[in-house]
């Protein structure tokens, strides 16, 4: 029963975001819509940054760097004449897999902290490689002026038909990850997060299971980028920014960690309170950070179990760092 | 002509090294006391590099105060040190034991609020301070290489604190007591040592050190909310070349990465333009040239994953 109260969550949430293009633009509030997408857009990032967290307890702060990495990937195919959105989506997915294998590959050479602040040195690194691309914006990022297609068609443009194909895509990441995750693949990275030796001594190579979900986080959070590309019509090397990286990161851990809502739930939560505070504080970061030091301190578990707090049986508020001695 | 380009290029590239020593030294004092926290307390601080910036702002506001460098320089290391002590007092002294999560996520909210207090207060743009006029002039080196005495003192400052900090460490109790809590934290509790005590010193140690690189780069980069974040990247960078939690290791990271940084830049963009036609190496030279570091780092994790110095029986 408790498994189905949060697939019921999941199904109501996805259900309003399906309600909500047809409901709120009659009311006048189109400007909800493209916050909610923004949500979303988050949420598929965030999902991602979950399953190297939350089941592999790999902390990465160099997420947004793999988002980036779909937009700039998409723009530049876009620029050189690929229209496709398929072949473009194709392209976003190899150049950010090959990016995760390999500076996943140097950064599995390590665990803990250390994983910690290799990611967010790489994320750096493409952060910078980024504003040096003078031919495509540098610092100042690259305005589209054509967008993707479909096969010529422009279904893929239209504002109505992005939010679909987003919520699409949030619902087809979402399943897929919760597939992942109940599947053996899951089970031994939660098995390497709670106890790397044995689980290396039962013939299971740590490493190998690290990496393939590292890479295939890489190519979801591109999915999340390709699709911010088309939607803002814009790319910028803020895109990769390490603070991008923090805030998924707070969108995973406020949600709850290895919760099955908790990257989808933390992302609307962000986006809401961020509207909420900077309507009524310009400087709304001042109330923000105070709050997650709170949370932080505090909030442990998340959201998920401060909303749901009889989700026990889903392991939340994980305390092992991947392969660190006490 | 042949000889005096080749002197020119010569002397650039000497001032280059000594911009690189200069780097270098103040990552050193900003990768210090990371890495003591981190090794001590096993304390992930992102905010380390904030404190930084609050090191430049409060030189700069206490120089507006006082008008004079030095009594600026001795009040932000006092202010430095109390908001150090005030931020492991609040915050930082509950999450000791706890996940890097949420240490990640409170020093997170911390740079936050720092970086949008500086904002406020001193508004968003760049400020700048001058150096001191008794330091203001500059060395004749050789016949063609004058280099500001500023920078000089800056460079002799950092070696200072590290030589300081290294007999701290190796020569007197509470280093000897660092060294045993980094190692095995439980066992000098139990031994009765005040622990608590210990880890409070060396927080202070750590933010006031932060702090002191935030005010001697003030008078020679722009102050700026922000400026910590991209500085404390760099600082890890240092730390996972030299091994977490060693003096020695940060400060040969610290070096490297300072003198590679810009030595090798001014290199790399000369050598492309040597091999490649000028269009192409204006477009990759750039890119790559900020890549450096991080391919250095690339390089250490490859052939020693655990840094080139590490601390002996860290985490």
């Amino acid at each position: 029963m408790r498994m189905d109260r949060s697939l019921l969550v999941m199904a109501l949430v996805f259900v309003l975001l399906l309600a909500a293009p047809f409901v709120l633009p009659p009311l006048g509030q189109s400007y909800l819509l493209s916050l909610l997408i923004k949500a979303m857009l988050l949420a598929i990032a965030a999902i991602s940054l979950d399953l190297l967290v939350g089941q592999g307890g790999m902390i990465s702060l160099g997420h947004a760097a793999f988002v980036a990495i779909g937009a700039y990937t998409a723009a530049i195919g876009l620029e050189s004449g690929i229209e496709n959105i398929l072949v473009l989506l194709l392209l976003a997915l190899l150049v950010s897999g090959l990016c995760a294998l390999v500076t996943g590959a140097l950064a599995l050479r390590t665990t803990g902290v250390y994983f910690l602040m290799i990611t967010l040195a790489f994320g750096q690194m493409i952060y910078f490689t980024l504003t040096s691309l003078a031919p495509y914006g540098g610092d100042d990022g690259l305005t589209l002026w054509s967008l993707a297609t479909f096969f010529g068609s422009d279904v893929v443009q239209g504002s109505g038909q992005l939010y679909l194909i987003i919520l699409l895509t949030l619902l087809a990441s979402w399943w897929g990850v919760q597939r992942l995750s109940n599947a053996r693949f899951g089970r031994v990275l939660r098995a390497a997060r709670d106890n790397p030796d044995r689980t290396e001594i039962m013939g299971f190579s740590i490493f190998r299971f690290r990496l393939t979900a590292y890479v295939i986080a890489g190519m979801i959070a591109a999915v999340s980028g390709l699709l911010t590309m088309q939607h803002a019509e814009f790319v910028s090397p803020a895109m990769a920014a390490w603070q991008r990286s923090g805030d998924l990161l707070v969108i995973v851990v406020l949600g709850g960690l290895g919760t099955r809502n908790g990257a989808l739930l933390g992302a609307l939560f962000l986006v809401i309170v961020e509207e909420v505070l900077g309507s009524f504080l310009h400087e709304w970061r001042l109330i923000y950070g105070p709050l997650l030091v709170l949370m932080a301190l505090h909030a442990k578990g998340g959201l998920s179990h401060l909303l749901f707090p009889a989700n026990r049986t889903e392991k939340a508020g994980v305390t092992r760092v991947n392969g660190e001695q006490a | 002509m042949y000889g005096k380009a080749d002197a020119v290029s010569l002397t650039l590239f000497l001032i280059q090294c000594l911009n690189g020593l200069q780097y270098g030294t103040l990552l050193f004092l900003i990768a210090a006391g990371l890495t003591l926290v981190f090794g001590v307390m096993g304390f992930i601080n992102l905010a380390h590099g904030v404190q930084y910036m609050v090191g430049a702002y409060l030189v700069f506001a206490f120089q507006q105060l006082t008008g004079n460098f030095f009594v600026a320089v001795v009040l932000s290391l006092v202010a430095a040190l109390l908001l150090g002590l005030l931020l492991e007092y609040f915050v930082f002294r509950h999450l000791y034991g706890r996940d890097h999560l949420d240490q990640v996520l409170a020093t997170f909210g911390i740079i936050i609020f720092l970086n949008e207090l500086a904002k406020v207060i001193f508004g968003p743009g760049t400020l700048s301070i001058e150096p001191p006029e008794v330091l203001s002039g500059s060395v004749q080196l050789t016949e063609q290489l004058r280099y500001p005495v500023y920078r000089f003192v800056t460079i002799l400052a950092g070696l200072a604190v590290a030589v300081l900090l290294y007999i701290t460490v190796t020569r007197t109790r509470v280093g000897m007591l660092i060294r045993a809590g980094a190692t095995t934290p439980e066992m000098v509790s139990a031994l009765g040592v005040n622990i608590q005590r210990l880890f409070m010193i060396v927080f202070g140690v750590g933010a006031m050190l932060a702090g002191f690189a935030g005010v001697i780069a003030a008078p020679i980069f722009a102050i700026e909310p922000g400026m910590g974040d991209n500085i404390l990247i760099i600082a890890f960078v240092v730390i996972i070349i030299g091994g977490v939690g060693s003096i020695r290791g940060a400060f040969l990271g610290a070096l490297m990465v300072g003198l590679f940084d810009t030595v090798g830049r001014t290199l790399l963009t000369e050598g492309l333009e040597v091999v490649f036609p000028p269009s192409f190496s204006n477009q990759v030279g750039p890119a790559l040239a900020s890549m450096l570091i991080y391919i250095l780092m690339a390089a250490v994790l490859v052939v020693r994953p655990q840094g080139l110095l590490p601390a002996k029986g860290a985490h």
